[in-house]
């Protein structure tokens, strides 16, 4: 049956799967398309230079700017503000979410406030935070806490919502105590739901790195792409999207890796 | 004594209970009953006029005045259709619910919340995906803090006992329906429980498969010496575990006979084919029947 299915049946069926080697050719295919426009609407003098840069300049500059040292210390900079405000803020929500989602009591009072502020814009809240906390490193930080942080709790709060009540059943007729059942049922239970969530969180993180450093900063990604714009360095933009998003990709992939190691049991 | 509505056939069942009941009496008397009087008296489980309302005082009647007893070791059967609380029933008994009124004792002591002493086999699968074969099988046992290698001798037994030795490292999600149940049972009874509580495990496997795991239950049952209570709405399985089946009706669930089930152990599957049991069959089916004409 399977075998007398055409390449262009299996192509167009829901959910069917396709050799791995169709999937890699298609993913590149993308890539050299995206490239491949860039470079004719660049080298083409479609879009001027000025606003397009060609990927040999942006290749150039990643180049001269990787061997000055600059690149590295800009890089290392965003990813330590953004490491730090995604750290801090998933370590309190964790918990807090898992007890969230566990105890209608801590719902109750917090999942109305928690829903308020995150709507909130992060952007409308950076003065305030200049005025609070300064200029340094912890503003940006900040930053990246409050997007984060309230998105993770009420993601997080429902990941231990959604854990089957006949588990923690089943968890009380063996013996487990109702103050237990958070840490040796509902918490194990939700864990990959829990790393899924950071995963994308973390992505999260990262496209709050040009508000962070939006102003006040003086290092960074964000921060030399904010510069280039007033120098009309086009390709240092580029550059630093490109990083932003090759770290991103970094990040991803380390926790998908996290996840297939310290929850191997799920799909 | 409740709602027991008792048929001519289940005189000597009847008959038995009232001593039983008695021998309770006799020593409630004599003051407080202590767990080791009711355990002399060979009650597990004692379940007395307990009613179950959902919602207000208007809301649906689960469970009107049932009233039951369990011996110690008997695999004692609860049949009825679906939605006529015999699972509400369990759920209260292993103190996942409370009752609106009336109480439920086993060995004496009166249910409140859950607890080791009555484990459960669940109809839907339960269990934990993050634990392999041998560390579900290990958790009620862990959670009672018992030492390591006292732990793996029980996992080790009760592995062998369900066949399963060979899938001690696997996950859950490896595992078929029926194998994941067979896990169920043992990790229920690698607690040592009092009463083992069975809500349809059987209830979502394919036929060939319930009646494998009914002779593995009835094997490991055999051996292993254990009080039952098992739910279920299918017939034949009640007749072929049971030592004596509780036919409950719908709404509100009430307990409508008690028949004793005869046939001598060890039971082959192929009992089914017995005139006695198809006597046994004719009956339940009768009073189900009686039940469903009322509906209408």
């Amino acid at each position: 049956m399977a075998q007398r299915r055409t390449a262009w049946t299996r192509l167009t069926t829901p959910f069917a799967n396709i050799p791995a080697s169709t999937a890699t050719s298609l993913a590149l295919a993308m890539w050299v398309v995206v490239i491949g426009g860039w470079a004719l609407l660049s080298y083409g003098r479609v879009v001027p230079n000025m606003f397009l840069p060609t990927p040999g300049t942006v290749l150039q500059t990643t180049y001269r700017m990787g061997l000055d040292g600059s690149l590295f210390y800009h890089t290392l900079t965003s990813a330590k503000v953004v490491l730090l405000g995604f750290i801090v803020s998933s370590v309190i929500a964790v918990p807090l979410g898992l007890w969230m989602g566990t105890y209608r009591a801590v719902q109750a009072p917090l999942e109305p406030l928690v829903n308020f502020i995150r709507y909130l814009p992060v952007t409308s809240f950076v003065p305030l935070f200049i005025l609070w906390i300064g200029i340094g490193i912890e503003q940006r930080i900040a930053v990246i806490f409050f997007g984060t942080f309230f998105q993770q709790l009420v993601m997080i709060s429902d990941c231990a919502r959604g854990v089957s009540r006949d588990l923690v059943n089943a968890s009380y007729t063996l013996g487990t105590k109702r103050s237990e059942a958070v840490w040796h049922v509902i918490f194990p239970a939700a864990l990959p739901a829990i790393l899924d969530t950071l995963r994308v969180t973390m992505g999260w993180a990262w496209t709050y790195l040009v508000v962070a450093e939006l102003v006040a900063a003086s290092s960074g990604l964000g921060y030399i792409s904010l510069k280039a714009m007033r120098g009309f360095q086009v390709d240092v933009i580029f550059m630093a999207i490109a990083a932003i998003g090759l770290l991103g990709l970094i990040t991803d992939t380390a926790f998908r890796l996290l996840r297939a190691r310290v929850a191997p049991w799920a799909p | 004594m409740g709602t027991l509505i008792l048929n001519a056939t289940t005189q000597t069942a009847a008959g038995s209970r009232v001593v039983m009941t008695e021998s309770i009496k006799a020593s409630t008397s004599a003051g407080a009953v202590s767990a080791t009087d009711v355990r002399s008296a060979g009650i597990t489980m004692a379940v007395e006029d307990v009613t179950l309302r959902y919602g207000e005082a208007n809301g649906v009647l689960a469970l009107d005045d049932v009233s039951l007893k369990v011996a110690r070791n008997e695999f004692c059967v609860i049949v009825g259709p679906s939605g006529c609380g015999k699972s509400s029933l369990l759920y209260l008994a292993a103190g996942l619910n409370d009752a609106t009124s009336g109480s439920i004792k086993v060995d004496g002591r009166e249910v409140i919340e859950p607890g080791a002493d009555r484990g459960m086999v669940f109809q839907s699968y339960t269990l934990f995906p993050w634990l392999t074969v041998r560390a579900n099988i290990e958790y009620g046992p862990k959670r009672k803090g018992l030492p390591a290698e006292q732990r793996k001798r029980i996992v080790d037994q009760y592995l062998e006992e369900v066949g399963l030795a060979a899938f001690a490292d696997h996950y859950p999600a490896q595992l078929s329906g029926g194998m994941k149940q067979r896990v169920a049972i043992a990790r229920a009874l690698a607690n040592d429980p009092a009463v083992l509580l069975m809500d349809e495990p059987f209830g979502a496997l394919d036929s060939q498969t319930r009646g494998t795991m009914q002779k593995l239950l009835l094997r490991v049952w055999e051996r292993q010496q254990k009080t039952v209570l098992f739910v279920t709405h299918d017939i034949d399985e009640a007749l072929v575990l049971g030592d004596r089946v509780l036919v409950m009706t719908a709404r509100p669930g009430r307990i409508k006979a008690e028949i004793k089930v005869d046939i001598p152990r060890p039971r082959s599957m192929d009992v089914i084919l017995e005139p006695e049991f198809i006597a046994l069959k004719r009956r339940i089916l009768g009073l189900l029947h009686d039940e469903i004409d009322e509906d209408h």
